[in-house]
């Protein structure tokens, strides 16, 4: 019988004992530390994992997790209740905010600059105009010597070849910043596409999945044109154009100007901007949020929010240049942590 | 000893065993019902899928209805959502992966199989090509972005250039299209086939081949009138199977596929597979009729695989009809 045999008992051994000592450690791990579980935007990941790394080595009895599955997705489990805390790049709307029985708070932790970057053999430092930026992803201007293009980029040889843009396959904040830009700065396309996560693009571009999907497919293909996040045009070594600003000034994504446009965005009480073409800078930049319930059951949960919230404002922002973000101008930070002291509570 | 007898002394052994020790009887009758109570709830595991997927995708059924297969439209924004491009990438790009996998799988079980080549080359060929199949798809799907694409982006281009009067090759391509995503999909049911075809070619009785050779026929003769019409039920069961493997395939096919939802005759154009769309989209889906729709495309392709595997059982039941 197999059930006598010197294997099947060593087997059955071992994995009580696996089970018992993985157990046994989770059971230790939650009385030491309070865990708070977060999820979202992939936009600020890197952020984060930073921010949380550093956080909990200044408070070992808080353990920070995150996970990076979008900001839909964020915004899904937090209406849900099954985070603590979430992260998104677009802000919530009033229909989603409705949903969150606990009342959410947004607090918005960095900025970031969403890059236009392109694959022309032969060709740097492209050049897009508020008249050429949508009409290119509208698919009106279909070829790279446009006569459009040409105008903003003299002395550059433009092949004779089809535009290919690309575009996010999935819903993504990424998407909400820059057609919130494309929105701002041309009326067409705000009536036919709109300032959305998931927008419905007109001719069917290539699509990727998440930024590095974009980056893969941008660098593959010759004549594309597509956007990520600023940091990923280092990652890939694509060029990225310079984009017309509303004082009509072309500008790269840089941290510097991506700082000086978030400085001109003008952030209301309750911190949610849809500025999509700032006064100043580089003018396709959002702001990314972290989204925290108004009432948590237990108060040991809510002081941790609230030491968390403080710390990345207060000792948090000095790690967003080093990682491509933008840091949140300190007038707007000091708001925001009065906010979350006096908005989040044990009911 | 004839058969019955055998198995009646084995039944007189048992008998006499759990005479001998009554615990032994009760661990028998345990380990009996365990063994059937984990059969039926994989069964059941299924029924409980099912369910759990049409209810999901319940808003959207009721919202679309039979209109979902048809309509092109996919628009979350304005919640409003149509199958026929999904439904199209999958059909047409598994159709295109059998017709490249098919003939090289049976020419990889053909030469494995026969003994034309010597073994030391045999054996190392045929466990190759089983190793491909160990590779995980997302491995392959970047292989198939970073590399396969710009192999495949010249063919492409010769074909636009040359052949663009046939429809199918009637539009400049950009790399990603449905013909990458074919190959791709080519290449992950490639052992599928040709493993199971060797091991079918392999189990052909050795009097059929003696006969043939002793009539007189070449070895290509008893390879094409013999070997492979007695095969061919095995062989037909092998490329069904592979088919639900192309059906089924996510990453892969997601990162060549471009992701572009439209029906387009060329197959230089940039398409969208049902598992690529609930790949991209499903963790970003919030409304209801969002993850409906997707839901409802899941069910689809449920059923899509299911009449393949139905197809594949008629067809296999007729090959051995014929043969006997």
């Amino acid at each position: 019988m197999i059930f006598f045999t010197p294997a099947f008992r060593l087997v059955v051994t071992t994995s009580l004992l696996t089970v018992a000592v993985t157990l046994g450690q989770g059971f230790t791990a939650i009385t030491q530390a309070l865990t708070l579980n977060g999820a979202g935007a992939t936009f600020p990941k890197p952020l984060y994992d930073r921010y949380f790394a550093e956080f909990s080595k200044k408070y070992p009895d808080i353990q920070v997790n995150y996970e990076g599955i979008g900001s839909g997705g964020g915004i899904k489990q937090l209406i849900a209740g099954t985070v603590d805390f979430a992260a998104s790049d677009a802000a919530m709307n009033d229909a989603e905010i409705d949903k969150v029985k606990q009342g959410v708070l947004m607090i918005p932790t960095a900025g970031g600059a969403v890059a236009v970057i392109y694959n022309l053999p032969g060709v740097s430092g492209l050049k897009l105009s508020h008249t050429v930026l949508p009409d290119i992803f509208s698919g009106k201007i279909t070829r790279w010597n446009d006569p459009k293009i040409a105008a903003d980029n003299p002395g550059v040889e433009l092949p004779d070849e089809r535009i290919k843009p690309v575009v996010r396959a999935d819903g993504s904040g990424t998407s909400f910043i820059f057609t919130n830009h494309l929105s701002a700065i041309n009326d067409d396309f705000k009536t036919q596409v709109g300032a959305t996560k998931e927008p419905k693009w007109p001719g069917n571009p290539l699509k990727g999945k998440g930024n590095p999907g974009v980056a893969a497919l941008v660098k593959q293909t010759a004549g594309s044109i597509g956007y990520v996040e600023a940091a990923y045009t280092k990652q890939t070594n694509l060029p990225a154009a310079s984009v017309e600003n509303q004082k009509g000034r072309f500008v790269a994504p840089s941290i510097a100007e991506a700082n000086t446009a978030l400085a001109n965005i003008k952030f209301p009480a309750n911190f949610r901007v849809f500025e999509g073409n700032p006064a100043d800078g580089y003018p396709i930049t959002g702001v990314t949020w972290l989204l925290v319930y108004k009432h948590y059951d237990s108060a040991e949960k809510t002081e941790a929010v609230k030491k968390l919230i403080q710390w990345c404002l207060n000792d948090g922002q000095k790690f967003n240049n080093g990682l491509g973000y933008t840091e949140i101008p300190a007038s707007v930070a000091q708001e925001a942590i009065e906010t979350v002291n006096s908005g989040i509570s044990t009911p | 000893m004839t058969n019955p007898d055998r198995a009646k002394q084995y039944l007189e052994v048992e008998h006499n065993l759990f005479q001998a020790d009554p615990k032994n009887l009760l661990l028998e009758q345990g380990f009996t019902w365990l063994v059937r109570i984990f059969a039926f709830s994989t069964a059941g595991l299924l029924l409980w899928l099912s369910w759990i997927i049409f209810q999901d995708a319940e808003p959207a059924i009721a919202q679309f209805g039979s209109d979902f297969l048809l309509s092109q439209n996919w628009n979350v924004g304005e919640l409003s959502f149509g199958a026929a491009p999904f439904i199209y990438g999958t059909v047409v790009s598994s159709t295109l992966a059998l017709l490249i996998a098919v003939p090289i799988g049976l020419a990889v079980a053909i030469v494995t199989s026969e003994n034309f080549l010597p073994v030391w080359v045999r054996s190392p060929l045929a466990t190759l090509v089983e190793l491909i199949a160990a590779i995980p798809s997302v491995i392959v799907g970047l292989w198939g972005i970073y590399v396969m694409i710009p192999v495949l982006q010249p063919l492409q281009l010769w074909l636009y250039k040359h052949l663009a009067w046939i429809p199918l090759f009637s539009t400049e391509p950009s790399g990603p299209s449905m013909l990458a995503a074919g190959v791709i999909l080519a290449i992950v049911i490639l052992p599928t086939i040709s493993v199971i075809s060797r091991d079918v070619l392999l189990a052909i009785p050795l009097e059929l081949r003696n006969a043939s050779m002793s009539l007189g026929a070449t070895r290509w003769e008893t390879i094409f009138k013999i070997i492979l019409p007695a095969s061919a039920s095995g062989i037909v069961g092998a490329t069904i199977l592979a088919l639900g493997r192309a059906l089924g395939e996510t990453m892969a096919v997601t990162m060549v596929i471009g992701n572009s939802a439209g029906i387009n005759i060329s197959l230089l154009e940039p398409a969208y597979s049902i598992t690529s769309v609930l790949a991209n989209e499903f963790a970003e889906a919030l409304e209801k009729l969002h993850i409906g729709a997707l839901m409802y495309l899941a069910l689809i392709l449920f059923v899509i695989t299911l009449i393949v595997n139905l197809i594949a059982v008629l067809m296999v039941n007729i090959f051995t009809k014929k043969i006997n």
